[in-house]
């Protein structure tokens, strides 16, 4: 478990981390989610024990980082987000070097060994040195030697980076897996990797949490009004400002003629869904409809949201 | 423990991976040839004192020159990022490294052994004590020097600025013995006794005192708790 209380961090005068708080459990897939600079790595950074907290705390089972960092090292393996690696090892000796450091020698190594290679897909590789290997297999070597020691806690910042779209599928099941038996943190500025993975995920932007939970429950806490669009044929425009005047939970945002269509996009008043009042009104009012669809909030417009209100 | 070891045996393996060592063992083994031949057999004598000063002027840009990636090019790399965050203690990552430049600059001290055989060949009367005081000698200065690179590598991402200050130091300590004749009489006794040379010239008559041993100790120990110093604070940046 992971407990992160008043955790902040400076960078000279810079606040990169401003009193934040979040805990993981044991098996969760927790994701960090915010725009480039918000904090998200500098905060993973700290977990890890690579930067000091300017103030606050953070607990790992039950250890403070402060007095207890090189115990807590040893329970968690880390996948830095530049994949630091060193480019003139072999992929073997990489393996063997940081497991050596970790304490596994001789037949757990040889079975750790293939553990990783299987889960990282690193068998045609193993005796290549690191600079000749492609960007691709860089990122799963960084991530096999994050995994060696099978370690309770994985911590990947930004994971994915740099994978073509069959790897990222291949490791986002493989995160998927491991969270089943571990906890894992991951932190990305891709939205649809962080949906497609994560238990839950944290919001961070210029330094502070804006949102902490579920997909669904934040996409329940922040979603605000939806829109409709709606393409009509032979209606002119002043024609379809009435709306207003008759459903009350509709305004008209813009309307443009397409051809010989009209393209409209109403906004919808609070939450409600006033779809059916909507085609009501149309039909009285003797509109051919071509097309009406409507337009909920998702986690892209949360996030855009959540990360540019605070700026 | 274990550390030590699988941190050393990693810098070892890549000062072998690559032609930096070969070269460096290759032209330290030239240089220092080139010079014992061009003064021993005029001199007429036998010791090897001629190899005995030409070695700390070699180690004034070789050991600089061998140091200066070694915890420079992590930083520079960002696998200090990959280092600091495996359950290594600072002080396990800093002693091996040093310890691997250590045992470079043994290596090429042993080379020089060559011409050990030399003396016992063509030589008559040999001091023994003198030849084992004095390869001694130079390999605590060697490890002081490493010790003073480490410190430079530790304070830079930049390994030409690591080399730069390494050489500045390590000429620093060199030419404090040279340069007594400048100082106010009051710091003369000082000066001696902070020099390099006055501890390298009292071990290499013969005499092994526990106050030489203690001096190139403490050097060592100062330089490498300097180095200890600055990769902590690199936390807290």
């Amino acid at each position: 478990m992971i407990e992160v209380k008043n955790l902040s961090k400076n960078y000279g005068d810079v606040a990169a981390v401003k009193s934040i708080n979040f805990s993981v459990k044991d098996r969760e897939i927790i994701g960090f989610l915010g725009p480039n600079g918000a904090g998200k790595s500098t905060t993973i950074k700290v977990i890890t024990g690579f930067l000091a907290p300017s103030a606050g705390d953070v607990i790992v089972n039950g250890m403070d980082i402060k007095t207890n960092q090189i115990e807590i090292q040893k329970e968690i393996g880390y996948l830095p987000e530049l994949n630091p690696l060193y480019t003139d090892m072999l992929v073997y000796d990489m393996l063997e070097y940081v497991a050596g450091v970790r304490g596994i020698h001789g037949r757990a190594f040889k079975d750790a060994f293939a553990r990783v290679i299987d889960q990282c897909g690193l068998s045609g590789v193993v005796h290549k040195r690191i600079d000749q290997c492609s960007k691709g297999y860089k990122q799963r070597i960084g991530l096999a030697c994050a995994m060696i020691h099978d370690p309770k806690i994985l911590i990947l910042d930004e994971p994915v980076t740099g994978l073509d779209p069959n790897q990222i599928v291949e490791i986002r099941s493989l995160i998927k897996e491991l969270g089943k038996k571990k906890l894992v943190l991951m932190s990305s500025h891709i939205l649809q990797e962080i949906e497609a993975t994560v238990d839950r995920i944290v919001i961070i932007n210029n330094g502070e949490i804006v949102a902490d939970g579920s997909n669904r429950s934040i996409l329940r806490k922040f979603s605000g009004a939806s829109s409709i669009e709606m393409e009509l044929l032979g209606v002119d425009k002043e024609e379809v400002k009435k709306i207003e005047e008759k459903i009350d939970s509709v305004k008209v945002s813009s309307v443009r003629k397409s051809g010989s269509s009209t393209m409209v996009s109403l906004s919808c008043k609070g939450k409600s869904d006033p779809r059916e009042d909507i085609f009501k009104y149309a039909v009285k009012s003797k509109w051919v409809v071509l097309g009406m669809s409507q337009k909920k909030s998702n986690l892209e417009t949360i996030f855009r949201k959540l990360t540019s209100e605070a700026k | 423990m274990n550390n030590f070891k699988t941190i050393y045996l990693r810098e070892i393996k890549s000062y072998f991976n690559t032609p930096m060592a070969y070269i460096f063992l290759v032209v330290f083994a030239l240089v220092n040839s080139y010079f014992f031949t061009l003064w021993f057999f005029p001199s007429n004598q036998s010791d090897m004192r001629s190899l005995f000063s030409i070695v700390p002027l070699a180690y004034l840009f070789f050991i600089p020159a061998i140091s200066m990636s070694l915890i420079a090019r992590e930083i520079n790399s960002g696998t200090i990022e990959l280092v600091s965050t495996l359950p290594i203690k600072d002080v396990e990552f800093v002693v091996g490294k040093y310890l691997s430049s250590v045992t470079l600059i043994a290596i090429g001290l042993g080379l020089t052994l060559v011409h050990f055989f030399t003396l016992v060949n063509v030589g008559s009367n040999i001091d023994y004590g003198a030849v084992f005081c004095g390869y001694l000698g130079l390999l605590l200065v060697g490890s002081v020097y490493c010790a003073i690179g480490v410190f430079a590598s530790s304070i830079s991402d930049n390994q030409v600025v690591a080399f730069i200050v390494s050489v500045f130091v390590v000429l620093a300590f060199f030419l404090m013995d040279k340069m007594l004749i400048f100082m106010p009489q009051g710091l003369v006794g000082i000066m001696e006794y902070i020099s390099i040379d006055y501890h390298l010239s009292n071990i290499s008559r013969g005499v092994i005192d526990t106050r030489n041993i203690i001096y190139f100790g403490s050097l060592i120990g100062f330089f490498i708790f300097l180095s200890l110093r600055t990769f902590d604070l690199r936390r807290w940046s």
